[in-house]
């Protein structure tokens, strides 16, 4: 376990080198890989990436074309490997075409998340006064409705959009990245060093740029992990509830939700999917978790998960 | 909720904390609450006017996008006087927010019948879904983080530990259809996959029905309390007090459950806001995946059918009782932290 490592990474710590940009980067994960937790996560998120992503590639048949009877057996009237779905069409197919789009959703909704966060979390802090008033409270605000009721109602506005699916399930979750960016950047912003620069006139804007975000990268990076982990969940929910996907294109999500009914029949059309989602968020949590805890110790890392994965209005 | 135990990451009305001129003998609760009730209550105001706004303005003309195709003028005109398209945006709003005040939640769309009498009997089939799975998850968290505690790193804790590891991770609606997989049709045939109930049968007259949505609850909400729990009682069984309690003989169960397990009571309460939080959020999905009529299946369908009403009377009461289930918990943890209510 990196307990050295997780040490050395507490933000009261002054900044050493290799705590900042680049080095910043390559210690926290390396924190995190060294761990067990990190290797079984990382494990299981690459395996399930090199599915949905070589998926498209491998040659295979039309994932959107009949096939055989719906929900056929494998193997039974011609059926692939995984039998056929609700339509007749190849579950196979639609297994190696239906995962990359939620991936990549899911990690620009976090992308998002995470700039959006930051920069609400980075500004209320150094500015404080007015800004931070308006900026905190409205981040009240927001998460005073639950994630995905506030994620439904911004889709029940507009449709079920790509781009609105990654908007809105990026804002939902900003105000929770606002919040923890918020209190971290506090700490920096009270540094003799911040302290001296600004004093000295540099702008604002650079003094952010230069030198708080550059001590801000552990806790980013932990909570981009977190963030990913979660927004896969959210994406798949979405997508299971028919917000994501166009109907005749797969979509893990939208292909637990359409051979539901086959359940008895062919249950690899749930199944398979369901299994790949569920190895996706069980790695991608693991490995969240397990920077977490490399770089801010068990109990606190604990706190950060149970509260990252609430996100209540609360600040007890 | 961002931290449990640790100082909370001031927010300005925090961070000004205790000013010097505070007077002594103020009763935190009392304080608190004289914020944190007009600050909920302001969350609920905008809330429901940006709800208002979202669904009656931006998308150009709702009515005409809730007929589609068989818009005909007479149709588009009724249904714009009942959203109140008809008067001006300002208007509309204060007359919706007065009647939701009044207890006038305004007329379904799709079932031509008062909102609250549409989504009534469904509020009480979540509640009694969302109580009873609050219920079971503390009890078997509670009692499961305790024993893992004592049993710390031995192959009880290893297994517990990471289940509740995965648990986590598993997005509810997988957990829901492994569930009907298991439990439903695949291996065992015990309980029914769907909770159809008929619209005046009540949830509790047909229990089967309940086992599976609470069962994939209980598996996603579980593993929270058990971590929290866990994790207050180690740090509890290291303390000082706890080693004389030991030394003195106390019995394990004893140390456990009557030394231990009330230094958990402020986590707990808190991971216990937290799940009924999660829920709240949390039943939309797994009532789809069960068909069980509660507020949550409403909640869908009525997106999918753009019943605006619905919509709008939903997200407002899932807010009002998000926040002041947020209040509450936050009470009740201060409550049991003598050590947060101490001028600091």
């Amino acid at each position: 376990m990196a307990t050295v490592s997780a040490d050395s990474s507490l933000p009261d710590v002054a900044p050493a080198e290799d705590l900042r940009g680049q080095g910043a980067v390559r210690r926290v994960l390396g924190g995190a890989i060294r761990t067990r937790r990190g290797q079984i996560g990382a494990g299981l998120t690459l395996l399930v990436l090199a599915i949905a992503f070589l998926g498209p590639v491998i040659p295979h048949g039309s994932a959107t074309k009949f096939d055989a009877p719906p929900f056929s057996k494998p193997g039974n009237l011609g059926a692939g490997l995984l039998g056929t779905d609700a339509l007749g069409r190849d579950v196979l197919s639609r297994v190696l075409d239906g995962g990359w789009i939620l991936i990549v959703l899911a990690v620009l909704a976090t992308l998002l998340t995470i700039v959006i966060g930051a920069l609400l979390g980075i500004n209320a802090a150094y500015r404080r006064g007015f800004v931070e008033g308006l900026t905190m409270r409205g981040v009240d605000v927001v998460l005073a409705m639950p994630q995905l009721v506030f994620v439904l109602l911004m889709l029940s506005v507009i449709g079920p959009k790509r781009w609105l699916l990654v908007l809105a399930v990026g804002l939902s979750q900003a105000p929770q990245t606002a919040r923890v960016i918020y209190a971290a950047a506090q700490d920096v912003c009270e540094r003799d060093y911040v302290k001296a620069v600004a004093v000295w006139g540099v702008p604002p804007r650079t003094v952010l740029r230069r030198h708080v975000l550059p001590s801000l990268i552990t806790p980013l990076m932990v909570e981009a992990g977190l963030r990913l982990a979660f927004s896969i969940i959210l994406i798949a929910g979405l997508s299971f509830l028919g917000l994501g996907t166009r109907p005749p294109n797969p979509d893990w999500g939208v292909m637990i939700n359409e051979n539901r009914l086959g359940l008895g029949t062919n249950y690899w059309g749930v199944l398979a999917p369901a299994i790949l989602l569920a190895l996706l968020s069980v790695g991608t949590n693991m490995f969240a978790d397990a920077i977490a805890r490399a770089n801010l110790g068990e109990n606190r890392s604990e706190q950060a998960v149970i509260a990252s994965a609430g996100g209540t209005g609360s600040e007890a | 909720m961002s931290t449990l135990s640790a100082p909370e990451p001031a927010s300005p009305a925090v961070a000004a904390g205790p000013r010097p001129g505070r007077v002594r003998g103020a009763h935190p609760v009392r304080e608190m609450l004289a914020w944190r009730i007009p600050l909920g209550v302001l969350s609920v105001i905008f809330v429901a006017i940006l709800t208002y706004l979202a669904t009656q303005v931006l998308p150009g003309d709702a009515a005409s996008s809730i007929l589609g195709q068989s818009a005909t003028p007479e149709r588009l005109a009724l249904v714009r006087k009942q959203l109140g398209l008809d008067e001006p945006v300002l208007t509309g709003l204060w007359n919706w927010m007065s009647g939701l005040v009044q207890g006038d939640f305004g007329t379904s769309l799709v079932q031509a019948r008062p909102v609250s009498e549409v989504i009534g009997p469904r509020v009480l089939n979540s509640v009694v879904l969302l109580v009873v799975v609050a219920v079971l998850s503390t009890l078997i968290g509670a009692v499961a983080g305790v024993v893992a505690a004592h049993y710390r790193d031995r192959w009880f804790d290893d297994t517990i530990s990471t289940l509740s590891l995965v648990a986590i991770a598993l997005p509810e609606f997988v957990v829901g259809v492994l569930v009907i997989l298991v439990f439903a049709v695949g291996i065992f045939n015990w309980f029914p996959a769907v909770s159809l109930i008929p619209p005046q049968e009540r949830i509790w007259n047909d229990l089967s029905k309940l086992v599976l949505p609470v069962l994939t609850l209980v598996i996603v909400t579980t593993p929270y309390m058990f971590r929290m729990i866990r994790a207050a009682t180690i740090e509890a069984l290291q303390s000082d007090y706890a080693e004389v309690a030991e030394l003195k003989g106390v019995s394990a169960p004893r140390l456990l459950f009557r030394h231990a397990l009330p230094n958990a009571l402020a986590p707990a309460v808190q991971v216990f806001g937290l799940n009924v939080l999660y829920l709240a959020g949390g039943i939309v999905l797994v009532e789809t995946v069960f068909q069980y009529p509660g507020i949550g299946l409403a909640l869908v369908s009525a997106i999918q059918s753009r019943d605006v009403p619905v919509i709008q009377f939903l997200v407002v009461v899932l807010a009002i009782f998000y926040v002041m289930l947020n209040i509450v918990t936050d009470v009740i943890v201060l409550l049991s932290t003598p050590r947060r209510r101490a001028p600091r």
